[in-house]
């Protein structure tokens, strides 16, 4: 058995919310032994007489961790895994002693160097090089071990020319550039790297997940490392922890860990909703379904898959005709497709009869980038107005694990033919 | 890791708080390590409570860092300003210009020395005091993010930044070397004593910055109350009176204020001044006291910053 190279164990944190008792606030608040005390009596209560915590605890006290314990091996690459809010940071935060836990204990073996933030320390008026020694210093690094490895450093941020400018003056990529290079060549036993790759250029992304990879593989590093690139997390990772809501609740290999993690999406459930029946009403939706290519629910799904969703209705009444139509939205609010049952053929969709009826509806590949969707479905009858809708029923999450860089801003996803030709060769 | 083993591990009678960072010795003890990890320190983290030891031994090892906090500062001071470093200078030598142009009418009884060289040499220790320990109480609050991004000895920020001002005294000790020319002064032997003084100095310019530093970070009021404190000090340390106006048996109260001794003992020391040991021992140990409590109420309350700055 390899060594254990990070134990934790039983790790919370709290955090006061509201005002502060001045009292409290010399200390840090969760801090003295008797909020820990009245905190952990609060709990033992709360266990004996069920979940219910009182009203006015839950708004003082925010756990932000609670009971965290796993263990990294040595030379292992541990991706952690979870929504904003799910205690990520905090769990890094304590783990690079900035923060202290409220419970719990962690040992680390080890020289650690944590990357929370690229150019911690950075100064706009002091230069490139300037700015390399001090970061490097901040980072844990030694003066001669700078000195050796300036030049590699220097070449990593390709920014040669400019490393007597003041960094005030460089491009925010070229800010990024340094600032990572200095940190990619931190020579720790542990490294904890937060969600720094989520800045800059795509092609600067790639060199310094192929770093990552080189560092994680080379002499047996101990990487934790926090992303929201589920991409770079199945590259990079042996295996993963899932937190949600301050408690890890799963660990296991990366590519399983994230697998959860997006299906987990907003709602356990959300690739299926029903509806209770409602006889009053001419026309329903019994359920809406996100399906996969097989036919099994999900709401995970490659940008290379096609999403079915299907609809069940129940139609007592044909009256004036029967209209349904859905609705995709992205997360922020924008309506990406509209669909409705005229893009069915006519005839099928005027022949409607009362009874239960199916529609799938499909969302070819490529078309959509990677992001998450929300579903709205309405239903209406001539002339008589919407009689059933549901918004936001269902969801799904597309995401583009082929490429190291799970992104690709903008509404759509597709790919586009490019041509290529050469109108003058320079050498010609 | 086993369920019992992780207890066991719990169980075990915890280690002192005080050492965070156990020895490779220590670590030999435990179970699961293997000779692999000998040298490399073992850290254990854990809510702490109550006073916390200085931990020497981590502060030694990044001392650079220190050293390159300092010298950022030192950069960046007179970074886009024309005149650069002569500020150093000119602030001091203005002040005793004002001085001294008071001085002629006040008629401040100020003994054999140009009134002049009088003053200066109070400036000397003052503008290190004054400048240091304001600057060291913004410190925290003003470089917050780096607090909450990066961990490393959190007593290097106040004391870098008061120690910036070092420099400062150096160049007022040359220029003051040049006025002693000018007047043709003798300084006394016990000059020789001036860098024990910087010391002294720099020790209760520490004290007072290290506390206010860690006071801010919770309580901003001391944000409005430092330049405040300032313009008192300034009036109640001899920086631009002799001590002995003011009568004698408040001196030994006085005191207690290190800067009161201090600034009093480089009169003595350049000027050849009589020395009043009294005073300046009662300074010297409240210094040096103010100092250790001030480290030790930082250390006990570091471990919030990052929540609260």
């Amino acid at each position: 058995m390899s060594q254990t190279i990070i134990d934790c164990a039983q790790i919370s944190k709290s955090y006061k919310l509201g005002a502060r008792r001045a009292k409290n606030v010399q200390m840090g608040a969760a801090f003295t032994m008797r909020d820990t005390f009245s905190d952990l009596m609060g709990s033992a209560r709360r266990m004996i007489r069920g979940k219910t915590r009182p009203k006015r605890e839950q708004d003082d006290v925010f756990w932000a961790l609670n009971d965290v314990s796993f263990e990294v091996k040595r030379g292992e690459v541990v991706g952690l895994i979870g929504r904003n809010g799910a205690g990520k940071s905090t769990l890094l935060k304590i783990l690079s002693r900035i923060v202290e836990p409220t419970k719990g204990k962690a040992r680390l073996r080890g020289r650690v160097a944590s990357l929370l933030e690229v150019g911690t320390g950075f100064h706009p008026e002091l230069s490139g090089r300037e700015n390399i020694y001090l970061n490097g210093a901040i980072l844990g690094m030694r003066r001669a071990e700078i000195d050796r490895k300036l030049d590699e450093i220097v070449a990593f941020s390709e920014i040669e020319r400019f490393l007597d400018t003041p960094v005030k003056r460089y491009s925010s990529g070229m800010y990024v550039r340094l600032a990572f290079a200095v940190a990619a060549h931190l020579e720790p036993e542990i490294l904890i790297v937060d969600e720094v790759l989520a800045v800059g250029d795509y092609a600067f992304q790639k060199k310094c997940l192929g770093k990552m990879h080189d560092v994680a593989s080379g002499d047996g590093r101990t990487i934790l490392f926090v992303s929201h690139n589920m991409g770079a997390l199945n590259q990079l990772c042996d295996r993963g922890v899932l937190l949600e809501n301050g408690s890890v609740t799963m660990i296991g290999p990366v590519d399983e860990v994230v697998n959860r993690y997006l299906k987990s999406g907003l709602g356990q459930n959300s690739a299926m909703v029903e509806f209770p029946e409602d006889p009053s009403k001419p026309c329903q939706f019994v359920s809406v379904e996100i399906l996969h290519e097989d036919g099994s629910p999900t709401t995970d799904f490659s940008c290379d898959e096609p999403v079915r969703i299907r609809l069940r209705m129940r139609i007592r009444e044909v009256g004036g005709g029967v209209f349904m139509s859905l609705q995709v939205l992205n997360l922020d609010g924008v309506r990406v497709l509209n669909s409705d049952i005229r893009d069915l053929n006519t005839s099928t969709a005027e022949a409607l009869r009362p009874g239960l009826h199916a529609f799938d509806v499909v969302i070819p590949p490529r078309l959509l980038s990677p992001t998450t969707y929300l579903v709205n479905v309405v239903c209406s009858i001539h002339f008589a107005g919407v009689v059933d809708q549901h918004e936001s029923c269902c969801e799904f999450t597309l995401s583009d694990v082929e490429t190291p860089i799970n992104q690709r801003p903008g509404v759509l996803g597709a790919r586009l033919p490019w041509g290529h030709r050469i109108e003058a060769d320079q050498l010609g | 890791m086993t369920e019992t083993d992780m207890i066991n591990t719990l169980d075990k009678p915890s280690r002192s708080s005080l050492d965070r960072v156990v020895s490779s010795h220590a670590l030999g003890l435990e179970p699961r390590a293997d000779g692999a990890n000998q040298g490399s320190p073992e850290i254990v983290i854990e809510p702490r409570s109550g006073w916390i030891a200085i931990d020497w031994r981590e502060m030694y090892t990044q001392r650079e860092l220190l050293f390159f906090l300092v010298w950022r500062d030192i950069q960046v001071r007179y970074k886009q300003t024309v005149l650069g470093s002569a500020w150093a200078v000119i602030q001091p030598l203005m002040l005793m210009l004002i001085f001294s142009f008071l001085g002629r009418f006040a008629r401040i009884e100020h003994g054999s020395a140009p009134f002049s060289l009088f003053v200066f040499a109070g400036l000397i220790p003052w503008t290190l005091f004054s400048q240091g320990f304001p600057q060291a109480a913004l410190s925290l609050v003003n470089q917050q993010n780096m607090l909450s991004k990066v961990y490393f000895p959190r007593l290097f920020v106040p004391v870098a930044c008061a120690c910036v001002f070092l420099v400062d005294l150096l160049y007022s000790l040359v220029i003051y070397g040049f006025l002693l020319l000018a007047y043709g002064y003798t300084p006394a032997w016990t000059v020789i004593f001036v860098p024990f003084l910087v010391v002294l100095t720099l020790i209760a310019t520490l004290s007072l910055g290290i506390t206010l530093a860690a006071l801010t970070v919770f309580y901003r009021d001391f944000r409005h109350l430092v330049p405040f404190m300032v313009q008192i000090l300034m009036y109640v340390i001899p920086v631009f009176y002799p001590a002995w106006l003011i009568p004698e048996k408040y001196h030994s109260v006085l005191a207690l204020n290190p800067m009161f001794g201090i600034v009093t003992a480089y009169r003595s020391a350049i000027l050849g001044y009589p020395w009043d040991f009294q005073c300046l021992l009662i300074s010297s140990v409240s210094a040096v006291l103010t100092f250790v409590f001030a480290i030790f109420y930082f250390r006990r309350t570091e471990r919030a910053f990052a929540d609260f700055a």
